[in-house]
């Protein structure tokens, strides 16, 4: 579904990315790891056509997408939730949602969308009236992820999901990705706790400052010493 | 006590107007962070293109009603300015849209001499005066008088800025602008053109500009190319008196600034003795834009808060 080669980013002046392979295929569960830095966020905004790559092409669906800018990407079917959520603060949880459906012109599918997000998310039914900025930041990220279902994504790529959650919202949010996922949605996540992500995910890579490190099924990956050592804190 | 009634009035009729022309500056404000100095000439041109348009059908002798031809002079400037609204953006601000912001100022001030320039090539530097066309039926209110043209300044005012309320509150498009002000990029990420979405904000902008030249040529009975520098500064400061990137701030400090300037010019004299007199009018608005900056440099009802937590 997706095929990156040789993907080079330019990020704020560094070489953020410096060559990289990446493929995802429909109906996986792909996580993208590492530390602070090793060029994740950059990766996913170059995918999700906010930054232009420096080198390399991305292939999506077999269609070239290397120089798409991000609002065509999205009527593609390719959704970024961004790092920091993202949510437009002054507008309400239900305004914030209808941007989601933003590309889409079938009306009625997309009411039935808000019902199905309504039912998944009911806190946000609860406030869809509020400003978004008026969230906690957990109800901001499922706010975000809500919103970006609203796209009716084929691939979606979520950035640091858990950032700066409690480890209860931070379980809530995985079991959120995993419910996702059982829908028929592709998903290529970037964490930074790496533990959560593996466990959720089929494959993973590893980067490390602007490469790939590894390369490797979850389950093998949780089990590397390398990984253990370095990523999961034994 | 009538003279406060009636420069109450003509402040409420001022207002008005200078608020159509601060919603130009603070639209374009809230989406690209730019004071866009050259607005005020599109107010200009949009005085002056109605104003050619009236004196050729004046001169061809069709007998058509005054209000249809003060229409059809609008109607005929709306066009041209909404495309030079879209060229300014295009041609000037989009190539500099991740410059210093201090680039794109400079540019702005530079449109706004060229437009200048061009207007006095095309129409001279003389005072042109703007026909009479609408009925001016004076009426008696609380003591003052209105007439039917500052009744139907203030009504057509009305109109056009609860329909852009409505556009901007309760469309698609307008959610997209919102969105848009608050943050491009994510924007973006929900399939929103943001180029599309900033033109057509400075193609609105730009149309309101239009209405309000040829309220403020009629309202006067005069146009001039150099008009649009006192008037886009005055509505500028409507709009930081507002707080500006806020649609209600702009209508809010446009009426306010009228009336401060009608009142004030009502009673300066009397108030220094006949030192000074109504033609120091123009003070009030800058001594407003002082006294804001100082004070509230947000505006009234501007967000004070950081916008993220």
């Amino acid at each position: 579904m997706l095929e990156v080669r040789g993907l080079k980013v330019s990020y704020g002046g560094i070489n953020a990315v410096k060559g990289i392979d990446l493929d995802v295929k429909s109906g996986e569960l792909v996580a993208l790891i590492g530390a602070n830095g090793a060029g994740k966020t950059a990766t996913l905004k170059a995918l999700a056509g906010l930054i232009r790559p420096a080198a390399g092409r991305v292939h999506y669906n077999g269609d070239d997408i290397t120089a798409l800018p991000a609002f065509r990407l999205v009527q593609r079917g390719l959704a970024l939730v961004p790092e920091g959520r993202g949510v437009f603060g002054r507008l309400t949880v239900e305004e914030n949602l209808a941007m989601g459906a933003y590309s889409r012109a079938d009306r009625a599918q997309i009411a039935a969308d808000f019902d199905r997000v309504y039912t998944l998310f009911p806190r946000l039914a609860e406030r869809r009236r509020q400003p978004a900025g008026t969230l906690s930041g957990g109800e901001q990220q499922i706010l975000a992820i809500g919103r970006a279902l609203m796209s009716r994504p084929k691939l979606l790529l979520l950035d640091e999901p858990s950032m700066g959650l409690a480890p209860l919202m931070m379980q809530r949010i995985f079991e959120t990705i995993r419910t996702i996922a059982a829908e028929g949605v592709t998903l290529l996540l970037v964490e930074q706790n790496a533990r959560l992500a593996l466990e959720a995910c089929h494959r993973g890579y590893v980067m490390e400052s602007g490469l790939i490190a590894l390369a490797d099924s979850a389950p093998r990956l949780l089990t590397n010493p390398q990984v253990r050592q370095a990523y999961l804190g034994e | 006590m009538d003279i406060f009634v009636q420069q109450l009035i003509n402040g409420l009729v001022l207002g008005a107007i200078y608020a159509l022309v601060a919603l130009g500056y603070t639209m374009v404000y809230g989406i690209l962070g730019l004071i866009n100095f050259a607005h005020g000439e599109v107010v200009m041109i949009g005085a002056m293109v109605a104003l050619s348009v009236i004196q050729v059908l004046v001169a061809s002798g069709i007998a058509l009603p005054g209000p249809v031809i003060a229409a059809l002079g609008l109607l005929a400037a709306m066009p041209v300015c909404m495309v030079l609204g879209f060229a300014i953006e295009r041609v000037a601000y989009r190539p500099l849209r991740n410059a210093p912001r201090l680039a794109a100022l400079i540019t702005a001030i530079g449109v706004s001499i060229l437009l200048q320039n061009v207007a006095m090539i095309i129409w001279g530097r003389q005072y042109h005066s703007f026909p009479a066309l609408l009925p001016s039926t004076p009426h008696q209110l609380a003591g003052a008088t209105i007439n039917d043209l500052q009744i139907f300044i203030v009504l057509l005012a009305i109109a056009i800025m609860a329909g852009l309320l409505y556009l901007v509150h309760r469309t698609r498009l307008g959610r997209a602008m919102r969105a848009t002000s608050e943050n491009p990029e994510i924007a973006g990420l929900m399939g929103v053109d943001i180029n599309t979405v900033i033109s057509i904000t400075f193609v609105i902008g730009s149309a309101l500009a239009a209405v309000a030249g040829v309220m403020i040529s009629a309202y006067y009975g005069i146009a001039h190319y150099f008009m649009g520098f006192m008037l886009g500064l005055k509505a500028f400061t409507a709009a930081v008196l507002g707080g500006i990137g806020n649609l209600a701030g702009a209508m809010l400090g446009g009426v306010l600034l009228g009336v401060i300037e009608s009142l004030g010019a009502g009673y300066i004299g009397a108030l220094t003795g006949g030192f000074l007199g109504s033609h120091y009018q123009d003070v009030f608005a800058f001594l407003v834009l002082i006294l804001v900056l100082t004070l509230r440099p947000s505006g009234l009802l501007g967000e004070r808060v950081a916008e993220r937590s």
